[in-house]
């Protein structure tokens, strides 16, 4: 092999980037999700939290949907109770803190919902 | 070892039905786990089959009079206060020969010609924004209301061209700094959308009557036009009533007694 003593060198440096994440993520702490400021006075958002987390996007589609075309503005949860079908009037009324709620995890996950373009904050984040 | 095709083909089959069977049953217990939305209406809602507007213009003289239910209109859906010609109005006030102009006869009352009349969205029962609008964002609800859902709409403002009343106003800037307190109850809109006067379909259904309506006890009448027996049929029969731009045949939903 011509030049082996630059080649195997340059292979090794190579091998050493191109598994970095594999080898450098053995060494580095479990990934922990962003800690999110929950309502004290609250044990359960209006469905189960698991379906919270990945639906809720869907839910509010659902709502806007129901309230603004159907004029059905109330939301009978899985449970049985109702719900004002309102981002503003019943999401925001639990979930003061936006920036510590919804903007810590959506900041996370790198998505940029425009809700609050019209929508308005509670009041206690400003 | 040694396979027949055969025998190839049998243990084929059957693991290919098996993973089938497995999706599928993966695919139902997920569909289960899903939360199946249910909705209603509000037990309080107010409903009619046409609502309409008879709004009694002698009763508006002072610049108080109309102010209350302005202000009223403001505060209730956030309306950006901007100055000039990029204003954005949901119920404003015009002259008499702007507000009729298809009825500007010569050596009319003085008093008539002389007073100012309230304008707003006329909730047609043929709205041309409707049927212009490439989105679907307005729209005309079975109530007879024409609506918008401002997430839809695009701003191309073909509803503002459609509209004969001029009742749309475009967002040329964002409305935010123009609005003194926000109501949090109900949204602002955003630069590039187009808005207008909602006949407060938001207070309907929770049982409550336009602002501008409960601003003005006995001044603004509301209620439903397919109804005989309701106040605003009452009203129209009992006095004399003008339509704006009758002629078009957009058969608009506010009459206004002179």
């Amino acid at each position: 092999m011509y030049n082996s003593k630059y080649v195997i060198s340059v292979l090794v440096i190579f091998l050493a980037v191109f598994s970095y994440p594999f080898w450098g993520n053995l060494a580095s702490k479990d990934y922990t999700g962003p800690k999110l400021s929950l309502p004290a006075d609250q044990k359960q958002c209006i469905e189960p939290v698991e379906f919270m987390r990945s639906q809720h996007m869907t839910l509010l589609n659902q709502w806007r949907d129901s309230a603004l075309r159907d004029g059905k503005r109330v939301y009978v949860a899985s449970n049985g109770a109702t719900w004002e079908a309102s981002l503003q009037k019943t999401c925001m009324s639990c979930h003061t803190n936006k920036a510590e709620f919804c903007d810590t995890c959506h900041l996370e996950n790198a998505v940029e919902p425009y809700c609050w373009t019209c929508h308005v904050p509670p009041k206690g984040n400003e | 070892m040694k396979r027949s095709r055969r025998q190839f083909l049998k243990v084929a089959s059957l693991s290919v039905a098996g993973l089938g069977a497995q999706l599928a049953a993966g695919g139902m217990t997920k569909a289960a786990a899903a939360v199946k939305p249910s909705y209603k209406e509000d037990a309080l809602a107010l409903k009619a089959k046409r609502w309409a507007m008879v709004i009694d213009t002698r009763e508006f003289a002072s610049k108080e009079d109309f102010d209350a239910c302005i202000n009223a209109c403001n505060t209730a859906h956030n309306i950006p206060q901007v100055p000039g010609k990029t204003e954005i109005k949901w119920i404003w006030k015009d002259a008499y020969e702007h507000t009729f102009t298809e009825t500007t006869n010569k050596y009319q009352s003085k008093e008539v010609e002389d007073r100012e009349y309230f304008m707003l969205c006329n909730h047609c029962e043929n709205p041309p924004c409707v049927r212009v609008c490439p989105t679907q964002a307005t729209y005309k609800l079975e109530s007879g209301i024409v609506a918008m859902d401002y997430h839809r709409c695009i701003g191309c403002r073909f509803c503002m061209a459609g509209c004969p009343f001029g009742a749309r106003s475009f967002n040329f800037t964002d409305p935010r700094p123009y609005i003194k307190d926000i109501n949090p109850k109900f949204p602002t809109r955003m630069i590039g959308v187009v808005e207008k006067c909602n006949f407060c379909v938001e207070r309907l259904d929770e049982g409550k009557l336009p602002a501008c309506v409960e601003a003005a006890p006995g001044k603004i009448h509301f209620g439903d036009l397919s109804d005989p027996e309701s106040e605003v049929r009452k009203l129209l029969e009992e006095n004399y009533t003008l339509r704006r731009k009758p002629a078009l045949g957009t058969e608009p939903g506010v009459f206004y007694i002179i």
